[in-house]
């Protein structure tokens, strides 16, 4: 049902001041709410305009901190996000194959890190990898748990991508004399690659947050070093920053985030404009993945 | 095992937690998101907008820095939750309600028109439309997505440990840092504690799909 107006008339000019007032009184109470906000603030003495500018004074550090942080949460979701797509995609090629042995191996590797929690498998590299020899330190830590949890979605969204090419293609191809490897690599991949398209960048996205959990495990993105900017603000000046540095640290994340969405909607007017993938459903992320944070769905 | 049985008490009140994180936090967020979903279709245009905005940020922050503002930005405009529980039952309600929002939505966008038309050709109003005929049908087309959000808030509650609220995740640090000799048996329990509340879970969705599914 398209929500636009099959749920109700179109409003009559009496609904519609009746509207107009109650978005006025609403609007004015809205408003009110902010006001009692800004003026705690204000009383707190938060909004001065000197707590703000240290935000943008080079001479204090902070830009060129928070220009560090943001630069290492890309870097850390930028490693786990090209290790989770190539294992991610090799996962899903050993849940297609036709080999029992390679299949059931892939299967259950990819339905157990769906069913753990993201922080539990981050906190498992960080505490036990160490005492079996191997060093990761916090970045370590990270992006390895957010690979081995995002490979496991990921090789879910390639499957169904793969599997959503029509089977014409791989039977035209295997007429044509290719080997298995070739018709996926050569012809049902690239198919798959450009129809979820979209939900990939959805799912970098999710990746993207879901790095802030390194707030947790002590490596220093975003949210780490807005904490140890207060921290060291207020040992020398007291409390004096702390709201002023968590809500850049916020704005900053949701911008990127909200960059991000848009470059996914963006790449998905595109390929829908492309006739060579026309007549594909509408390809949506399912709502667990997209909480992330160690979500993922368990098998049904 | 034994090292297990010596911790009981303290896996048993972690698992509770978890628990009673996530069963509280799921129903908050069903009823705020059921309260956004039925904004996002009304007629009235400055609620449509208002919850649109609402589940767009919402959707786009880390789960993470939500807890972190109701742990410690809203000391600023003084305003505090009693304990870090509720801080917690509170960033999680407000977290979900956005995706079950989104879902209710796909829901509602699934019941064919003319239901909707058929209620209103009897008279009903926006309201009763919605609450009657809309969202009854709507629920049992998104058990799935929504029985996923549930699994997904279960295993996000795991976000609680760093804000001080002794849930699993934080049972496995405490644990892990007393006995460094028993960290696989220490990580085993938790994550199999995780798994008694998810494994059951899909089972129980996978049977209420069953039970409320409509032919079409």
């Amino acid at each position: 049902m398209s929500t636009s107006t099959v749920l109700f008339d179109i409003p009559g000019p009496q609904a519609r001041r009746r509207h107009r007032i109650g978005s006025f009184i609403g609007g004015l109470v809205l408003l009110a709410l902010i006001g009692l906000a800004l003026w705690r603030l204000g009383v707190n003495g938060q909004l001065e305009p000197a707590r703000w500018a240290v935000l943008f004074d080079p001479n204090s550090g902070v830009p060129q901190t928070l220009g560090n942080a943001l630069v290492r949460t890309l870097q850390v979701a930028a490693v786990a996000m090209v290790a989770a797509t190539l294992l991610g995609a090799l996962l899903a090629f050993g849940r297609l194959s036709d080999h029992r042995w390679v299949r059931m191996p892939a299967t259950a590797v990819i339905e157990f890190f769906r069913a753990v929690p993201l922080l539990i498998l981050i906190l498992f590299c960080l505490l036990y990898l160490p005492t079996v020899g191997l060093r990761v330190g916090p970045f370590g830590a990270l992006a390895i748990g957010l690979t081995l949890y995002n490979m496991a979605v990921l090789a879910e969204i390639f499957r169904a991508g793969i599997l959503s090419v029509d089977r014409g293609q791989r039977e035209a191809a295997s007429a044509l004399g290719m080997r298995k490897s070739q018709v996926m690599l050569l012809v049902l991949l690239p198919q798959a690659v450009r129809r979820m398209l979209p939900v990939l960048i959805a799912q970098l996205v999710v990746l993207l947050k879901d790095s802030s959990l390194g707030f947790i495990v002590g490596y220093f993105e975003l949210l780490r070093s807005a904490r140890s900017l207060v921290e060291f603000f207020n040992s020398r000046f007291g409390d004096l920053y702390t709201f002023q540095l968590y809500v850049a640290a916020a704005v900053i994340y949701i911008v990127v985030n909200l960059l991000l969405s848009a470059l996914a909607r963006f790449v998905e007017r595109r390929t829908r404009r492309n006739t060579k993938v026309a007549a594909t459903a509408e390809v949506e992320l399912p709502a667990d993945v997209q909480m992330g944070g160690g979500g993922g769905a368990v098998p049904v | 095992m034994s090292f297990l049985a010596d911790n009981f008490a303290l896996l048993r009140d972690a698992f509770l937690t978890t628990l009673s994180l996530a069963v509280l936090s799921g129903i908050c967020a069903l009823l705020l998101g059921t309260l956004l979903t039925a904004m996002r279709v009304s007629p009235v245009k400055p609620l449509r907008g208002a919850a649109t905005f609402y589940v767009e940020v919402f959707r786009n922050t880390p789960l993470t820095v939500v807890f972190f503002f109701l742990a410690f930005g809203i000391v600023e405009i003084d305003l505090q939750f009693p304990t870090r529980f509720i801080t917690a039952v509170a960033a999680l309600s407000l977290y979900t309600a956005a995706f079950v929002s989104e879902a209710l939505r796909s829901g509602i966008n699934s019941v064919p028109p003319g239901q909707a038309e058929a209620a209103r050709a009897l008279g009903l109003g926006f309201r009763q439309t919605l609450t009657s005929i809309v969202l009854p049908q709507a629920f049992r087309t998104v058990v799935p997505p929504l029985g996923n959000v549930w699994i997904a808030l279960a295993k996000n509650t795991s976000i609680a440990a760093g804000f001080a609220v002794t849930e699993l995740a934080a049972a496995l640090v405490r644990l892990s840092n007393e006995n460094a000799d028993q960290l696989l048996t220490v990580f085993l329990a938790i994550v199999a504690a995780y798994l008694v509340i998810t494994l059951p879970s899909a089972w129980l969705i996978g049977v209420i799909e069953r039970r409320t599914a409509i032919l079409r």
